[in-house]
């Protein structure tokens, strides 16, 4: 009915924001204090006239305005600048490195959402229980720590005292597997620290919306209705509270996104996983500035993105949200 | 004339404010024990320097390094050689005022925007309304860590970066708190004796959304401190600077994880994660103040 | 055989501080195409007794004595899945529409659905045309089954409400304050569907408002409840005609009358007890005008003043009305 107008409305908005964030993306790094140029070129002893030649090759003489376009340009054309560290395509580079952040991340997104959802609708089950109430600390206590000290935590706990897994990386680099099979193996044993760690930092607040979400739901009116129709409790809860209730679950997702882009950058640095939040550190490290760029502006597209399809999603979900 | 009496009215309603509310906090555990905890670090910033001698913190080559707690030195040591306990409480100082400083600039950004948002409405909303969504939709430590990286690790710069990203959220809750205050009796009259919308917003709709920064003060604050900690720990912190996060940068870049030196990497962790839980405790029970629904009850 | 007996009905309600003794002593007969009004300030306990029949308190409540009879079956100790079946299937009940009576999310069809199929062993596609025929009969076009209930005004909600509690066609329907949100044109717009759909159906409908006006134009009897206790009941004309008991007396009196004098409606000084700490003696006595010495300390026993005409009073001792 009212979807396409929805829909429209939000990708123009979604659109609009991107647009914002490129022209920001742009204008940061130009802003930075400094001679660009100096920083382009590492080599304090090169002379004046390289020097005016870089410029020229780089375009820095031009306007800003003028540099504006040609950045726009290149970006239509999907290039994103080339890394001064790694002398490669800023787009290649980081392309490589989706593959590992999406595993990791999706991975503990997925379980952490389950798990909360279960546990915030037990909790709310069987609310004022001192179950409930250790259920809820902890969830607190979790949320408030800083998202790389709980990966510190998780490493020295599991893989310095207790020899259970490998202190980081996604598979040991050059050791000769005997089959694929046994390569896919270690690199699940790999994953797994850093995907539990990343799971317990993000599942103390989804207990925390599904249980209040759930009360809030049980004491509307439209429950009682349910129960004097003779609903069975399995419906009650499956049919009406939780459809209910799922909702800020949903939009909490959403609003979601940025930290975990944040906290991915956290646990691949701790964890030395070989994703996009390592090439972040790495590149924060070396101030490799056109990958911080490439990626600065990668990131936050996909975050946009997300955040749109979590609109739809909540739309279709909610009725009630008018255009 | 009339702004004495309007100057007295505003007090009035300031005191009045706060006692109601001070006494319904009273009753709320929670609350206490997060000022408790707030207070004992503020004590531990304050006396800092007072409590422990300076020179233990200086590089002797005398003292063991990376060494576990013993006799002198109940934390145990960093790679320096320098005392933790020492290092914890002189890094109580900075942790803390980074956080302070960097919340009351993204409180007072917020809250401008948020009123004047709110209460002129049509273009000006819709234009700062848009500004405010892009900087929530932006993942704030990506943002944070390229401005520190142009802009250089200095203390004033983390404040100023951790302030300007943070904003967003407050600005759209004291934005649609003002929308309901505007359509209030009171407000309506002061416009009806050609009272100026500056002094509306002052005197009228900031009095009374004023609770509501309180508690959403408290709740960045949280943040600042854990984005400071964060934003030192991946090296973009001044490193001249003794803090809590510095002192998880050095330990971790000092390998001090595979070297199992949990003295050097707890003592500091906790603590931001007390404070943090100080300043969320009060958020809580400031929650339950200003929305009496949500305070206990029986059935 | 009366389709509806309940006899000494008494619910409480578990606080902290102790028992909310929210319905006392409640006695009520309803026969079949019969409706009877059930009427009293905000909580006189009305909606506990209601909600009792059925079982559908809250955690906290104690039902501590009471039968109820259905047809001559008594389900006083029925367990939770006895009680499913008869929910719904033998007593239905009309909650009052307002914004939450319906789920948001689901679509209005697809409630009633649910309702039929639970007690039921019909198809899906008999369950949707049935729903759009009961739709027919509250005057809802049957096209708008799939829409949802914000998408509705609140008279035609309450209409959805009323279709769904007709659909497993109850013996029972109790109607718990159906129009109080509605504005008035609306009202006797649904106080008409319900009327005629009870004639129809020969139902029992068991109505709870406080106003009277309402009862007058609807119930043929009329149950009077104050603290938790039913004051007095009996034929609507007789009651609103020959009020017995102080407190009838006083809330008729609250009622503006539209015609005769312009006289300034009268309303009943100080506020219904707490029913934590009930008063002794008769509950009404602090709030009477006409209390004696002895209504203070002893409860007033029944009056029946005329087949089928009750009170609840000291004052009407030895006084037996022909």
């Amino acid at each position: 009915m009212n979807m396409r107008g929805y829909l429209g409305r939000k990708f123009v908005q979604a659109l609009i924001t991107i647009f914002i964030v490129i022209c920001m993306n742009f204008f940061l790094f130009r802003i930075m204090p400094g001679d660009p140029i100096r920083v382009l070129i590492r080599n304090p002893k090169i002379s004046g006239e390289a020097l005016e030649r870089v410029r020229e090759q780089f375009g820095l003489n031009e306007s800003l305005l003028h540099q504006f376009f040609i950045y726009l340009k290149d970006l239509f054309s999907a290039n994103l600048g080339t890394s001064f560290n790694y002398r490669q395509p800023v787009l290649d580079i980081v392309v490589e490195r989706i593959p590992a952040t999406v595993m990791l991340v999706g991975t503990a997104t997925i379980l952490s959402i389950l798990i909360g959802v279960v546990l915030g609708v037990i909790f709310a089950w069987k609310r004022g229980t001192r179950l409930d109430v250790i259920g809820l600390s902890v969830s607190l206590i979790l949320y408030s720590m800083p998202t790389f000290w709980v990966a510190i935590i998780m490493v020295m706990l599991f893989a310095v005292y207790w020899q259970i897994f490998p202190l980081g990386g996604m598979g040991m680099p050059g050791v000769q597997y005997a089959s694929a099979w046994a390569e896919m193996i270690s690199q699940l044993r790999h994953m797994i620290l850093p995907t539990v760690t990343f799971a317990l930092i993000l599942v103390g607040e989804y207990v925390l919306i599904m249980r209040s979400s759930l009360l809030e739901v049980m004491r509307e009116d439209y429950m009682l209705t349910a129960r004097a129709k003779g609903v069975s409790s399995t419906n009650l809860l499956r049919r009406h509270a939780l459809p209910n209730a799922m909702l800020p679950v949903v939009t909490l997702i959403a609003i979601n996104l940025g930290f975990i882009v944040g906290g991915a950058i956290q646990i691949e640095t701790v964890f030395s996983w070989p994703g996009l939040g390592r090439l972040m550190y790495t590149a924060l490290t070396n101030r490799d500035y056109p990958v911080l760029q490439g990626l600065f502006l990668l990131v936050t597209i996909a975050v946009v993105g997300a955040n749109f399809c979590a609109d739809i999603i909540y739309r279709y979900l909610d009725p009630r949200v008018k255009s | 004339m009339n702004s004495a009496l309007v100057k007295q009215e505003t007090v009035t309603l300031w005191k009045k404010n706060f006692s109601s509310f001070w006494s319904i906090f009273r009753e709320n555990t929670m609350g206490l024990i997060g000022l408790i905890i707030l207070a004992i670090f503020a004590l531990m910033a304050i006396l800092g320097p007072y409590l422990v001698d300076i020179s233990i913190l200086t590089v002797d080559g005398v003292t063991q390094v990376m060494h576990p707690p013993t006799a002198g030195y109940v934390l145990g040591t960093d790679d320096l050689g320098k005392d933790i306990l020492a290092s914890v409480i002189i890094g109580s100082r900075v942790s803390l005022l980074v956080g302070l400083a960097a919340t009351v600039i993204s409180m007072v950004i917020g809250t401008l925007v948020g009123i004047v948002s709110g209460f002129y409405g049509r273009a000006v909303d819709t234009i700062l309304m848009r500004i405010t969504d892009v900087f929530l939709v932006i993942p704030w430590l990506p943002l944070m860590l390229v401005m520190a990286a142009l802009l250089g690790p200095s203390l004033g710069n983390i404040i100023f970066v951790i302030g300007i990203t943070s904003w967003a959220g407050t600005a759209r809750i004291i934005r649609s708190q003002t929308l309901s205050i505007k359509e209030r009796p009171y407000v309506e009259r002061a416009r009806a004796i050609g009272s100026g919308d500056g002094h509306i917003m002052l005197h009228h709709i900031l009095p009374n959304v004023f609770p509501l920064i309180f508690a959403n003060t408290v709740l960045v604050a949280a943040v600042a401190i854990l984005s400071e900690t964060t934003l030192s720990f991946l090296g973009m912190g001044d490193p001249t600077q003794v803090t809590w996060g510095m002192m998880l940068h050095f330990a971790f870049s000092m390998g001090a994880v595979s070297f199992g030196a949990w003295w050097w990497l707890l003592p500091p962790g906790i603590c931001v994660v007390l404070v943090v839980l100080g300043f969320t405790f009060i958020g809580y029970a400031l929650d339950e103040v200003l929305n009496p629904k949500l305070r206990r009850r029986d059935q | 055989m009366k389709l509806l007996e309940v006899d000494n009905l008494t619910t409480y309600y578990k606080l902290k501080e102790g028992y909310v003794r929210a319905c006392e002593n409640i006695s009520l007969q309803l026969d079949r195409g019969e409706a009877v009004g059930l009427v009293g300030e905000s909580a006189s306990g009305k909606t506990t007794a209601a909600l009792s029949l059925v079982k559908l308190l809250p955690e906290n409540a104690i039902i501590k004595a009471g039968r109820i009879m259905i047809d001559g079956h008594d389900i006083s100790g029925a367990g939770e899945e006895e009680l499913r079946k008869i929910r719904w299937k033998e007593i239905s009940i009309i909650f009052q529409g307002a914004m939450n009576a319906l789920n948001p999310v689901r679509r209005v069809g697809e409630q009633i659905v649910e309702a039929l199929k639970i007690h039921e062993k019909i198809s899906d596609k008999e369950a949707i045309r049935r729903t759009a025929e009961l739709f027919d009969q509250v005057e809802i076009d049957p096209d708008r089954v799939r829409e949802y209930p914000h998408e509705f005004s609140g008279g035609m909600r309450q209409r959805v409400m009323i279709a769904m509690a007709i659909a497993c066609n109850p013996k029972i329907v109790i109607g718990d304050e159906p129009t109080t949100a509605l504005d008035v044109m609306v009202q006797a717009q649904v106080l008409q569907l319900l009327e005629n759909l009870r004639r129809e159906r020969q139902m029992g409908l068991i109505l709870i408002t406080h106003d009277l006006s309402v009862v007058g134009e609807t119930c043929d009897r009329v149950a009077v409840m104050y603290a938790g206790q039913i004051v007095e009941d009996g034929p609507t004309e007789k009651v609103f005609s020959d009020p017995a008991h102080p407190y009838t007396r006083a809330l008729i009196a609250a009622f503006p009358n539209i015609e005769g004098e312009r006289n300034l409606a009268s309303s009943i000084p100080g506020n219904p007890p707490n029913l934590l700490y009930p008063p002794g003696g008769c509950r009404f006595h602090q709030r009477c005008s006409e209390a004696k010495a002895g209504c203070r300390d002893i409860e007033p026993a029944i009056t029946e003043l005329a087949p089928g005409h009750r009170a609840c009073c000291h004052l009407l001792q030895g006084r037996v009305k022909v």
